[in-house]
């Protein structure tokens, strides 16, 4: 479990970054933490020719809060956000996701860009910066920067809306009222594993905005209009039966132990958030 | 404060094992040393048409071809229907599994010899993958080993006149139950560094194994060298469990190109290759069919049970062993006189079957505990309260059973009783009731095993092993500073034997063990051993301890005898040193009048020496029975399948306590590994024979948070046959979470209707049996 042979260069600019991966031959893949492309590299399942290191790259550390939004940069780990050390848009949601993320060792070193550049559909910051509605700032090699919302970001298992060469720079999340909500329930094999089923949901009524979100369906994170709704009118959820229908009408394939997985997921979430 | 046995004592080997200073295959660094990677087969069963190695790396990559003169692993056995493979340690002409070795390419790096690996091209005709043994069982299946005409390693049958219980049985229990293949996982996977010494004239080869002695014999087999030409040498080792209790295909290769090359190579088991080739254990099917009285009484027991053994017999104990420890042991620790038992051994493309710590009895102790709970349940009685009834009661011991198991000694029904109490039986009960109305499913479960110890002689003869262990041999000497040194054949890989055998020693040399030193794991240094496994340290390379430094005992009082100018039968041992009445010496005064003032020693003055090598087997040949009872409490989320485990308990009896914190080591060990035996470890092979969980996030063991605080009790029931009354531990507390975890689940759904037949009792699996009960409930309704 080697990896296959590879060059790795630190730019130490975002421009001199650019300018590599304009100019660079061959496949290239950037690497923040390193905590998912590592393992591929060594299974050689990824077999980049190069690889640009962004970790250590100026301004992608940094965070900061507008009167609107708070601003994570990319090479943000998870640690920094499980520890309190960035802004925080609604209370103590992103400290309880990346607290949730794998093991210690794996969140000292992850970073919040990589994972959703990985865009693993069961990872927990895909599935909560779509319910936060948040945005990610993208940097292509040519041309101007732009703003993506999570929606359009994530594509599919593993594929988003980057093009060769762009990079993430940073992640745009609004902050929510005081009145705001959020649950977040996911069901984990064991401690430190990838979620079987997550759940989770924002609800604001002063922007009178509600997004119930699943995550682990084998595809990008599933935005539930009609449990939405749902929540945002009684306040909590519909019967078992009726949240399985509401997944079932999003045309994914779940097997039944999945769809329940999630449904379960879904009532927890929303249970534990008004208990 | 004496270190001799009983005390509890730390271990002499955690500074360096904790502290990062442990010195393991991986750790070994020698002059112009190169690694080695291997080309695995990719597809499960194949003909090998032809290998093509990169023109650039001449020299550098070597298949069957090259290594045409060494013998294959051929494990043999005399037991009647056993048929033979032939397991070439680089695959020739076939693969049988995914993941068995094709060739080794060398390099000075590890990565560089993979990219060499990449690059040899095999041209590989698929055959048709054998994945399933009942059916690779019957005719007409694929063969893996054409000239056979079967896929049957083995089959054995144990005839019993099921025929006369049959009309008397008030109740029937049939049942299928499964066990899934796992692998060992021990954190320092396999390893080898092998280089030819040419001043001594021989192969030295490092390897991760916890037999050393019986690795030699087999490398010399295979290499056709005499055994005088090899030294085995096992450094620290990282865990065992069985995974290295056989010879390795790889030991071979490596060994192999090391002489071709006059060069050090090492190679390096990673996780993948160990989740991939050494997916080799546990993996078990039994039909069974109980017959009882209306009290739960077992009146006799029909099974026939089927083991995925894999591809190949592995040397030395072949593809028998576990079947024929399956067959033998089923039976367990209950008393019922009529038993009929068939057995198959299939050969499937899979990795060759292992025996793994527990040895078949996971599984036997998983069927027979699930059946007395079933049985329980069909005759409206405690689970508890039946298989007291039906185990060998206290004052039937010593107890020859149904397949002519001597169970020595022990109270087994008492075991139970202790775990009754401990985990508060009938206070759960209450409990249970007062959950289930709010909506909590909480169950309880327990199983009872007896653990064959020590086997001897007699045994693994008749289960037909080329290789048969006899006396177990150790030397004890005394320095010329008045220190001890213990020389065994035998092996620690974690298990702490280190530290027992000194206080073995200590117990007769009265030195406190800090002063001993172990050597073990050598074959330059130590007396031959057939090594660790089967749990056989403490009683075999202890009794050979302790017999030697008796023998050492006296001579060191014959010789302070001089020194105190008494008789040898007035000097007592004492905190090192020997006493006269008041007057003493200290080891180092008697060690050095023998070594370096034997001018203080009078003539005819015993010769032989403060150092002594002896022999010892147990006066029974039959192996030691240690008993256990398991007991868990469970709450089963059935919203999501989850099991939480709030309460363990486990009561054993092992004879004479060593070393107390170790046997609680080795419980707290042996149970995690078993709860990942219940709850979460499986490989998962798909129709194709690929092997889906190759890498840990697939592949789940439990972790700290998935255990639960294991709580321990004991009886100390010495046995008469050994030295010190000692029986072996070390594989115990492994076999029973299956039955006790299982049968506590299958409690707290019995509301449900559900009953769990296979581990892994994953979330998936109790979640998918809860939602299918629930549709037959709607269906019916």
């Amino acid at each position: 479990m080697k990896p296959a042979p590879f060059t790795m260069s630190q730019p130490p600019t975002l421009a001199a970054a650019q300018g590599l991966l304009s100019t660079i031959d061959g496949d290239t893949r950037i690497i923040g933490g390193g905590q998912s492309l590592g393992p591929m590299l060594n299974l050689r399942l990824a077999r980049p020719d190069h690889l640009v290191d962004l970790a250590a790259l100026p301004g992608m550390t940094e965070t900061r809060a507008t009167a609107t939004h708070v601003e994570i940069g990319a090479g943000v780990t998870h640690a920094r956000i499980e520890d309190g050390d960035v802004p925080d848009p609604i209370p103590g949601m992103l400290r309880h996701v990346a607290g949730g993320i794998a093991h210690r060792a794996v969140r000292n070193r992850g970073t919040i860009g990589g994972s959703l550049c990985h865009a693993d559909p069961a990872a927990d910051w895909v599935t909560a910066m779509t319910a936060l509605g948040a945005t990610v700032i993208v940097v292509p090699v040519n041309g101007p920067q732009r703003e993506v919302t999570m929606r359009d970001f994530m594509r599919a298992a593993y594929r988003t809306a980057l093009q060769p060469g762009d990079i993430l720079t940073k992640i745009r999340i609004p902050r929510y009222s005081a009145d705001a909500h959020w649950g977040y329930y996911k069901i984990c094999r064991k401690v430190g594993a990838f979620a079987d089923a997550i759940s989770a949901f924002v609800a604001d009524p002063q922007s009178r905005l509600c997004r119930v979100v699943f995550g682990s369906t084998g595809a990008a994170p599933l935005l539930s209009d009609t449990l939405a709704r749902h929540l945002a009118e009684n306040g909590t959820t519909p019967p078992l039966p009726a949240i399985k229908e509401a997944l079932r009408a999003s045309g994914l394939e779940l097997s039944e132990v999945k769809l329940h997985q999630l449904s379960i997921a879904h009532q927890r979430s929303v249970r534990e958030a008004f208990a | 404060m004496t270190t001799g046995i009983g005390a509890r004592v730390e271990r002499k080997e955690d500074s360096r094992l904790l502290g990062g200073h442990a010195k393991f295959v991986g750790d070994i660094k020698l002059p112009r040393l190169w690694e080695a990677a291997f080309v695995r087969s990719p597809i499960a069963h194949g003909r090998i048409k032809s290998i093509a190695k990169p023109a650039q790396f001449a020299g550098r990559v070597f298949t069957a071809a090259d290594l045409a003169n060494i013998a294959a692993i051929r494990a043999l056995s005399s037991l009647p229907t056993y048929n033979a493979s032939d397991q070439h340690p680089l695959a020739k002409d076939k693969v049988r599994f995914v993941g068995e070795c094709i060739a080794i390419c060398i390099a000075p790096t590890r990565a560089e010899a993979e990219d060499i690996a990449e690059m040899v091209e095999v041209d590989l005709e698929s055959l048709p993958p054998v994945v399933d043994a009942l059916k690779a069982r019957e005719p007409g299946s694929t063969l893996l080993h054409e000239d056979w005409g079967n896929n049957l390693f083995l089959t054995t049958e144990f005839d019993g006149d099921i025929d006369s219980v049959r009309d008397r049985a008030a109740v029937v229990i049939e049942r299928e139950y499964n066990t899934a293949r796992q692998c060992m996982n021990p954190m320092e996977g396999k390893g080898t560094l092998a280089h030819w010494d040419e001043k001594a004239g021989q192969l030295i080869v490092y390897t991760s194994t916890q037999v050393p002695h019986l690795i030699r014999t087999g490398l010399a087999e295979c290499l056709r060298m005499d055994q005088g030409q090899i030294r085995v040498i096992a450094p620290d080792v990282g865990g065992g469990f069985g995974y290295k209790c056989v010879l390795q295909p790889e030991e071979i290769s490596v060994s192999w190109v090391a002489l071709k090359t006059r060069r050090p190579i090492r190679w390096t088991e990673d996780r993948r290759e160990h989740l991939v080739a050494g997916a080799n254990t546990r993996q078990h099917h039994y039909k069974i069919a109980a017959y009882a009285d209306e009290r739960g009484l077992i009146l006799g027991l029909d099974a026939e049970i089927t083991v995925d053994v894999g591809a190949y017999s592995v040397w030395p104990f072949t593809a028998c062993l576990e079947a024929a420890q399956a067959g033998g042991n089923l039976p367990g620790p209950y008393a019922f006189g009529i038993y009929r038992c068939k057995t198959w051994s299939v050969a499937t493309n899979k990795p060759a079957f292992t025996p793994y710590r527990g040895v078949a009895r996971p599984g036997v102790c998983f069927a027979m505990e699930l059946t007395i709970d079933a049985i329980a349940r069909a005759v409206g009685r405690e689970p508890s309260e039946v298989r007291k009834d039906n185990l060998v009661p206290a004052d039937k011991m010593p107890f020859t059973n149904v397949t002519r198991k001597f169970y020595d000694s022990g109270d087994y029904p008492d075991s139970v009783v202790q775990a009754e109490t401990a985990i508060d039986l009938i206070g759960f009960r209450e409990r249970q009731t007062a959950a289930r109305a709010e909506g909590r499913h909480l169950g309880i479960g327990f199983a009872t095993f007896t653990e064959q110890s020590a086997h001897g002689t007699k045994v693994f003869a008749a289960w037909g092993l080329p290789l048969v262990p006899g006396y177990e041999q150790a030397m004890v000497k005394i320095t010329p500073s008045g220190s001890v040194e213990v020389r065994s054949g035998n092996h620690s890989f974690g298990q702490g034997l280190e530290t027992t055998l000194a206080q073995v020693a200590s117990e007769w040399l009265t030195v406190d063990i800090t002063r001993i030193n172990v050597t073990m794991g050598d074959t330059g240094l130590t007396p031959y051993s057939t090594g660790a496994y089967a749990s056989r340290g403490m009683v075999m390379a202890g009794g050979a301890v302790s017999k030697a430094a008796e023998v050492l005992a006296g001579r060191v009082k014959i010789h302070a005898a001089h020194l105190l100018q008494c008789r040898p039968a007035d000097i007592r041992l004492s905190d090192g040193k020997a006493f006269f009445g008041e007057a003493h010496v200290g080891f180092d005064d008697i060690a050095r009048a023998w070594y370096l003032r034997p001018d203080q020693l009078p003539d005819g003055v015993d010769t032989t020496g403060l150092e002594v090598t002896e022999g010892y087997k147990p006066d029974i040949d039959t192996g030691v029975f240690s008993y256990s009872t398991h007991a868990a409490i469970v709450a089963v989320d059935t919203d999501t399948g989850q099991v939480e485990i709030e309460d363990y308990f486990i009561f054993d009896d092992c004879g004479r306590r060593v070393n107390p914190l170790i046997l609680e080591g080795q419980a707290y060990g042996g149970a995690a590994q078993g709860v990942g035996t219940a709850l979460f470890e499986e490989v998962i092979y798909d129709a194709n024979g690929q092997p889906l969980t190759s890498t840990l996030a697939d592949y789940t063991l439990p972790g700290p948070a998935e255990l639960p605080r294991f709580r321990l009790g004991h009886a100390e029931t010495l046995s008469p046959y050994t030295r010190h009354g000692i029986k072996g531990v070390g594989e115990g507390a492994a076999i029973a979470p299956g039955g006790a975890l299982i049968n506590a689940v299958n409690d707290a759904l019995s509301p449900f209707q559900v009953e769990l037949t296979s581990v892994p009792a994953t979330p998936e699996k109790i979640l998918g049996a809860l939602l299918a009960a629930e549709a037959r409930r709607e269906a019916a309704a």
